[in-house]
């Protein structure tokens, strides 16, 4: 981990000078590590058909062929607690609701009005809504506020590239994605890859990012070859492959996090929630990527083991769509949406936030379903409770975020 | 042959590039720039970024050509790449490759729906179907992968490259944008990149593969049935990301308000299956009975009741002459030329001719190229490659006879996360190094770099076998694996790379510690190395 850099982030935060939190947390050597694992859901995903209000009337008025259907009647949602339910393709993660390690902030989001998915993902990453110059990630400043676990695998990012929410000072590791990440390849090999690391023995940001990525590469191979991915992960859907294999990427991550506890934050996204059109209802488009993405989840908490309990999850989206459905079947971009959170420590079973109704008149701009909790303020919850970094760390990570209203949150994390 | 004999410094490049006399700006001579260092000449040092900026990078023998015309001269003939001949060889191979001369309507016939309908079901003929689908998908990239790294109109392919992301469309969204997107590069986008921007504009919005990728086909007035029940509707996603993506701007100017009124204002842009089945081409069709014919309210102006199709055409008129899609292009080009923050002045600059030209790109580019910004030394030798640029600037510098097979380079676009045709989001793939550069982004390279420079790439089918690779077997084992095994390469062969070629064909600009690197690495490694270079990583 790369502290020379942190001075930067409380003069960049315009803040007093603050230590990273080894120092004020010498005393704590011997708590197991906290961890965040953040999972974006990039194009939108439709939250009113994950959190179903099926107690509203006008949800069914509003969506003549999309909605969900009532607890109890045929592929109908999952009872939450009497006011929602879950989409039927998530029923893998009801054991999770019923044993409390999963909760729902409903009618949260990003408050910036945009309808843009790309300035709305920048807004969420940066934390900084309304902010068009923010350039760095939240993600990297908190990780500039965690204790140095001395590992290169403390801040994880899968896939290819790197997203705007890890950017920044701090270093972090991309992971590749599926059976790639465990190959070992001619880089891997000491006779070559020593003639490279003479070439990029510099001090500048490539010579950096090789430097973290040959070392990274090498924690990751030896980890991923030294356990087997859990079978669950390639077990196909009803005959068909993993629409989009997250269950391996998670699979693979819980294997690196049980190899290397260090390892604080992680961020995964998927794609493919912009449902414009042919959404479909309990079937169809965007149950088949809900599936998914609870088969990843499911196996994320189970391939943990014991690290589950130290973990909690995030799962989020730039923003909701349109409470009434457009004139092809799908959603267009709105604003309200629901955040997931999920893990050991997480106070569940239970549908967090104010819900500001259905009704036409309720909707933000006559449209979209309404925010009532900022996206931040869960975020801050998290990292204030969970992994313990103080209000004024958190005041750089989030700056100017609203102040989280205790009665909306409370105990959101239970340890 | 000059050596480089400079110490280990990255800037070397900037160090030595000056504005070209026939560019010095009259009574300020940029500040940034440097005089050459006499060993080197800066003349030559000229003609390497051009052809790494306007182009993909120098192939052997690129720069004395462009000394030869002379740098500006080469620049105009980019600019005008009418007297460009393709060779002979690429040509004949264009000529080649299977539906890329097809019309839309005919690939829509063969290909399309109406194939997939005809399997009425039956799996094994779906699978067929699709396979078909994939290669003609794949027909494109193969044609796009050639002209990019073999086409002398280097700028004409650079544009094709900036303007196709601009628009981008994605190849797997669905049986008709993955047919269309081939046609879409070679219809829509290249015939315009030099021209007006409200040519491409417009042809991009009518393009079916634009029509389908954004939803733009599916969306209608809504109608009300006799039975009461309501019909069709709007289908807002084109009519937003052509504000937001395509001309003015995210959030510049225009309101949800607007969304939903240029929404109703497309009603009825789209194509109609059924003429495409008759092979009537080209395939846009304004279908009336699905426009909105109400007044609209659209950025300030009145489209009154009955506008037809011309309304579409009227709002692309006044999005294309929009202040903040001035601002918003200027600040794209010059990113995608000069620096991922350009310099406010040269945007502005650009904007200027923009506004003079009414968004003749040619011009603007004519601008960009004579402006002291570009030739800085904070733009020179600093922008890091997307990872296709690398690719095709490699496969370019090796001087390697024409490959045959294009999967292998496929793949490591996929593996690289750049797939092409593969941006799935419609704001296309950026190229800064934000987006790119990451701790794994350059051991991915590293590994291409080692198998191209080596020859353990299969990019060649039926060839005579060129000099056996001096690597042993088990070196190449992890990235023979990484590139996906194909049935059909098992007869391919491959061919090393010469080093000694490669270094004078980029111009042996590189920096001292580069040179270190290489003098005590074992010579097969060599070419490797010199693809795998900090200095190469950049253009």
């Amino acid at each position: 981990m790369n502290r020379r850099n942190f001075l930067k982030i409380g003069m960049a935060a315009g803040t007093t000078l603050l230590l990273p939190a080894q120092f004020a947390w010498a005393a704590k050597n011997g708590t197991p590590p906290k961890r965040l694992i953040v999972v974006m859901l990039r194009g939108a995903i439709d939250g009113l058909s994950v959190v179903v209000p099926y107690a509203e009337d006008n949800y069914y008025r509003l969506r003549s062929s999309i909605a969900i259907a009532k607890p109890g009647d045929t592929d109908g949602a999952l009872d939450l607690d009497g006011r929602f339910g879950l989409h039927p393709a998530l029923e893998m993660l009801m054991p999770f609701w019923q044993q409390k390690q999963l909760a729902f902030i409903q009618a949260s989001g990003s408050t910036d009005p945009t309808r843009s998915h790309f300035e709305a993902q920048a807004y969420m990453e940066t934390g900084q809504p309304g902010v068009k110059r923010a350039s760095d990630g939240w993600m990297n400043r908190l990780l500039g506020f965690m204790p140095d676990e001395k590992s290169v695998l403390q801040a994880v990012s899968l896939g290819p590239m790197l997203p705007r929410i890890f950017s920044g000072v701090q270093d972090v590791s991309t992971v590749p994605l599926g059976r790639q990440a465990g190959r070992a390849t001619v880089m891997d090999k000491p006779g070559i890859n020593a003639a490279f690391d003479r070439m990029y023995e510099d001090s500048d940001a490539l010579s950096a990012a090789y430097r973290q990525g040959r070392k990274s590469r090498e924690q990751v191979l030896s980890d991923l070859n030294s356990d087997p991915v859990s079978p669950e992960s390639n077990v196909a859907d009803n005959g068909a492959p993993p629409p989009a294999g997250f269950a391996l990427d998670a699979s693979q991550l819980a294997i690196l996090v049980r190899r290397n506890p260090g390892m604080q934050l992680a961020f995964a996204q998927l794609g493919g929630w912009d449902t414009h059109v042919g959404q479909g209802g309990a079937k169809g488009q965007l149950a088949n990527r809900l599936r998914s993405l609870g088969q990843g989840l499911k196996t994320l908490a189970s391939d943990l083991g014991p690290e589950w309990s130290h973990t909690v999850v995030v799962v989020m989206s730039e923003f909701g769509r349109t409470a009434r459905q457009n004139g092809t079947n799908g959603t267009d971009h709105g604003h309200g949406n629901a955040m997931w959170v999920m893990g050991g420590p997480v106070a569940g079973g239970k549908v967090y936030g104010e819900w500001p109704g259905l009704d036409d008149a309720q909707l933000h701009e006559g449209r979209d379903l309404a925010i009532t909790t900022d996206f931040r303020s869960v975020l801050t919850e998290i990292c204030e409770r969970h992994l313990q970094v103080d209000s004024e760390r958190l005041a750089a990570v989030f700056p100017n975020a609203p102040k989280t209203p205790a009665s909306i949150l409370n105990r959101l994390i239970g340890a | 042959m000059r050596i480089s004999l400079f110490g280990k410094s990255l800037l070397l490049l900037g160090l030595i590039c000056a504005v070209p006399a026939s560019h010095a700006q009259t009574g300020k001579k940029a500040d940034s720039s440097v005089q050459a260092a006499p060993s080197v000449s800066a003349k030559e040092l000229q003609a390497l970024h051009v052809l790494n900026r306007l182009g993909y990078g120098p192939s052997p023998g690129d720069i004395d050509r462009v000394l030869q015309k002379g740098v500006e001269a080469y620049i105009q003939q980019q600019l005008h790449p009418e007297s460009l001949q393709m060779s002979a060889a690429l040509s004949e191979r264009l000529m080649a490759v299977p539906d890329i001369h097809s019309t839309d309507a005919a690939l829509y016939a063969d290909y399309g729906p109406p194939q997939r309908k005809a399997a009425a079901g039956d799996q094994a003929k779906i699978k067929a179907v699709t396979q078909r689908q994939n290669q003609v998908a794949d027909a494109a990239r193969e044609a796009h992968l050639l002209r990019a790294v073999y086409s002398p109109a280097q700028l004409q392919e650079t544009m094709v490259d900036f303007w196709f992301n601009h628009f981008n469309v994605f190849a797997g969204k669905g049986q008709e944008t993955k047919i269309w997107t081939g046609n879409f590069e070679r219809d829509a986008i290249r015939p315009h990149v030099f021209g007006r921007f409200r040519d491409l504009l417009g042809a991009t919005a009518k393009h079916p593969a634009m029509l389908n990728y954004l939803d733009n086909q599916k969306s209608t007035s809504e109608r009300i049935a006799k039975n009461g029940k309501k019909l069709g509707g709007l289908n807002e996603n084109y009519a937003r990301e052509v504000m937001e993506l395509h001309t003015l701007g995210v959030d510049d100017g225009y309101t949800q308000a607007d969304v939903t009124a240029l929404a109703r204002i497309f009603t009825g842009w789209g194509y109609d299956p059924k003429r495409l089945v008759d092979g009537v081409d080209p395939a846009f069709f304004f279908n009336s009975k699905k426009h909105d014919e109400n007044e609209k309210k659209f950025l300030g102006n009145t489209f009154a009741a009955g506008g037809g199709e011309e309304e579409g055409e009227r709002a692309l008129d006044l999005l294309a002459a929009h202040p903040a899609t001035t601002r918003h292009l200027s600040y794209k080009i010059a990113q995608y030329f000069v620096a991922d923050s350009p310099p406010p002045q040269l945007v502005e600059k650009l904007a200027k001719r923009w506004r003079e030209t009414g968004g003749d790109v040619g011009k603007v580019l004519d601008t960009l190229f004579k402006s002291p910004e570009f030739w800085s030394a904070d733009a020179v030798g600093k922008k890091f490659k997307t990872p296709w640029q690398y690719l095709v600037s490699s496969l370019r510098a090796t001087g390697l006879p024409m490959v045959t097979n294009v999967k292998p380079l496929l793949g490591m676009l996929r593996q690289n996360g750049q797939t092409l045709y593969g941006c799935t989001t419609p704001d296309g793939y950026k190229n800064t190094q934000a987006e790119w550069l990451n701790s794994d982004a350059l051991i991915l390279r590293l590994n291409f770099a080692n198998a191209l420079g080596s020859g353990n790439l299969p990019l060649w089918k039926s060839l005579p076998t060129a000099a056996a690779s001096s690597m042993s077997a088990d070196d190449n084992a992890g990235m023979m694996a990484m590139i996906e095994k194909q049935p059909e390469l098992t007869a391919s062969k491959a061919r090393a790379a010469d080093p000694f070629l490669m270094q004078a064909a980029l111009g042996n600009a590189f920096s001292q510690n580069t040179l270190d690197a290489w003098a005590i690495a074992r010579p097969q490694l060599r070419a490797g190395l010199i693809l795998g270079s900090p200095e190469f990583m950049r253009r």
